[in-house]
């Protein structure tokens, strides 16, 4: 097996996570709750957020900064991956709901509904709910992608059509019938694996989890993107036809990229859902996907790193936006995005960067 | 006469080691049925590595190849030319399978049906193509440029985990020095200059081993001595392998042509050493005239 060269950018990467995943749960778990330095809880999810965002941001980097496919759609499988343990965490409720029906979560009960629909059996067992959060965005992505990918569909074209998936899985999702929450989506969850989610030990170890996945992603999408698998989608990038005349099945290998973007995107909606409390319709939102290219686009593509770095400091300006004056933010993501186009061609961790065009 | 039997009399000569063995195909007797003209069967036994007949290509009526039969014979060195539209892009279209005809047969290597071949399959049996425009990929050095021409095995899969063996390397350094750009090897191929492009593109074509190769205008936008070198590099690759050029500059195909096939309107005008095809009042008028 090849070995993976990891570069200072990278191992600052890990460093960074390696710190988060020491320093956090030592300052909100040791320090006293009146220390200067105590972490409230709150922080911690916030963060663990925003780690979840860079997640997503990673599968972005993949498909579009690295293989060219501007996917204005991977809200979507961010979404059906919190789904997937939404459902689980919704299981987990029991007879603990409003209507304390223990075969039933309380939308169904609302619904009037008599029986589990079928797709929700197996979700009350987690290793199920594990494989459905790699097992539905994958074979999303795989579907989509096999039809897409050998009829030649690229560019705008592509990008259309991956706005209207996210669309039309936002419609139906709203839909009461469809049997995920409707409108309100999956939410009031009790305990994940028996743990109260509630608590801040809890809240802790799904933070480090995530961080730790995080670093598990990057080392692995680091690994693809170095391999001659990971220069070949280069070439496709940067020069399609010319790939094909060497002998590359272009669509495969534009469809494998795509699949693994789409795992990587749903484990980081399954991470995102119970640190959040809820899942609902809003995530397969056009907009959603919109923001998060814009993320890797400001912090800059093909790095891997600068995907990371984007949606740190977008998701962190909107934190602050949104709370002192909401009605602005999406004039500033707006003018961010145009600045960053224009003055900073390679994002912020270009910045310095000079290269000939 | 049947060509599927006279093919057997014919030794392959030694192209490249690994190359011998003929490419899988669909597997059915392709080549020549009852019907075949007597050309086909001559062609054969010369050993052509190229055999195109009949074929016609039209775009919304406009007939881009009109019953055009052209023969390349192995190791030699072709130039196609002709005036615009005459169609010779679209030949290079039909042959590496991007562009299918309306009618017509095409043979690689005896029997291989590239008719029913998609691209990469058409690549992957042994046919290689270096486009009118440079098309390098400009964002990875030029060692990786022929790295992935290499001919290897190009799934998925196997490029996951694929890393260049000592062999490989030396493979590559030897066609880096065929072509002139053995210090930049580790540049960017962005960064060459046009020429140079021009040259790692034919150096992907070498990576690639093809029996055939298909050359779209190698000196366009470049200076003399450039163009000098090429006519070089060219000549020196010929023989081992069939080498079709398409080329406007009449200079350059005088310094490198054996054999010249004029094509106009999507069909062969002419064909001949460069002198008759010169003073062919065919070709003449084709050029100066109407």
């Amino acid at each position: 097996m090849r070995r993976v060269i990891l570069t200072r950018a990278d191992l600052a990467v890990l460093g960074v996570l390696g710190l988060l995943v020491v320093a956090v749960p030592v300052l909100n778990l040791l320090v006293p709750a009146d220390g200067a330095l105590h972490m409230s809880t709150f922080a911690v999810t916030l963060l663990g957020k925003y780690l979840c965002y860079a997640m997503l941001a990673l599968a972005v980097d993949l498909v579009w900064g690295y293989c060219g496919i501007l996917s204005l759609g991977h809200g979507a499988f961010f979404a059906l991956g919190g789904y997937a343990m939404g459902m689980y965490l919704m299981r987990q409720i029991g007879d603990r709901g409003v209507y304390g029906n223990p075969l039933l979560p309380d939308f169904m009960v609302f619904l009037n509904w008599k029986e589990l629909p079928w797709y929700w059996w197996g979700f009350s067992h987690f290793p199920f709910a594990l494989v459905m959060v790699v097992a539905v965005p994958g074979l999303l992505a795989l579907v989509f992608g096999w039809f897409a990918f050998r009829s030649r569909v690229t560019g705008v074209y592509l990008s259309i059509i991956t706005q209207a998936l996210t669309y039309a899985l936002l419609l139906a999702f709203f839909r009461n019938e469809m049997g995920f929450g409707g409108n309100n989506g999956l939410t009031d969850y009790k305990e994940l694996l028996g743990f109260n989610l509630q608590a801040d030990g809890t809240r802790v170890a799904l933070f480090v989890t995530t961080a730790l996945l995080l670093a598990l992603a990057y080392v692995g999408c680091r690994a693809v993107v170095t391999s001659r698998f990971g220069r070949i989608v280069v070439a496709i990038r940067d020069a399609e036809d010319r790939t094909r005349f060497l002998g590359y099945r272009v669509e495969n290998f534009k469809l494998w990229i795509f699949v693994a973007s789409a795992i990587v995107a749903g484990v980081a909606g399954a991470l995102y859902v119970p640190q959040i409390g809820i899942i609902n319709p809003g995530e397969f939102a056009p907009l959603t996907s919109i923001e998060l290219v814009i993320w890797v686009a400001i912090g800059g593509r093909s790095t891997l790193y600068g995907a990371l770095a984007g949606s740190a400091l977008v998701n962190y300006a909107k934190t602050q936006f949104t709370s002192f004056m909401p009605e602005a933010w999406l004039f500033i993501l707006g003018a961010m995005f145009v600045l960053g186009t224009l003055f900073l061609p390679y994002g912020i961790v270009g910045i310095g960067r000079r290269e000939a065009k | 006469m049947n060509a599927a039997v006279a093919s057997k009399g014919i030794v392959a000569p030694a192209t490249t080691a690994v190359a011998a063995a003929p490419p899988a195909t669909s597997g059915t007797a392709v080549v020549a049925d009852e019907t075949t003209r007597e050309t086909t069967a001559l062609d054969i036994l010369h050993g052509s590595i190229l055999y195109l007949e009949g074929i016609t290509v039209s775009f919304d009526g406009f007939r881009a190849l009109n019953d055009l039969d052209l023969y390349i014979e192995r190791g030699e060195l072709r130039c196609i030319i002709g005036p615009n539209g005459a169609g010779k892009s679209t030949m290079m279209d039909v042959v590496t399978g991007k562009t299918r005809p309306d009618a017509g047969k095409a043979f690689f290597d005896r029997s291989t049906d590239l008719l029913t071949m998609s691209e990469p399959e058409i690549a992957m049996s042994g046919i290689g193509r270096k486009f009118q425009k440079p098309t390098v990929f400009e964002q990875l050095p030029v060692l990786v440029n022929l790295e992935l021409a290499m001919k290897a095995d190009k799934g998925v899969w196997a490029t996951l985990f694929a890393r260049l063996s000592g062999e490989q390397r030396d493979r590559i350094d030897q066609v880096l020095h065929t072509i002139g750009l053995l210090e930049c090897r580790d540049q960017r191929a962005g960064s060459l200059s046009h020429g140079q492009k021009q040259w790692l593109e034919i150096g992907m074509l070498l990576m690639q081993e093809p029996q055939l190769m298909l050359v779209d205008e190698p000196v366009a936008g470049m200076t003399h001595q450039e163009t000098e070198k090429t006519a070089e590099l060219l000549v020196s690759l010929a023989g081992e392998r069939s080498v079709v050029v398409v080329e406007h500059d009449m200079e350059f195909v005088r310094s490198i042509a054996r054999r010249v096939t004029v094509l106009h309107e999507g069909h062969v005008l002419t064909e001949g050493d460069m002198d008759t095809v010169q003073n062919d009042p065919r070709v003449i008028e084709v050029y100066l005239g109407a």
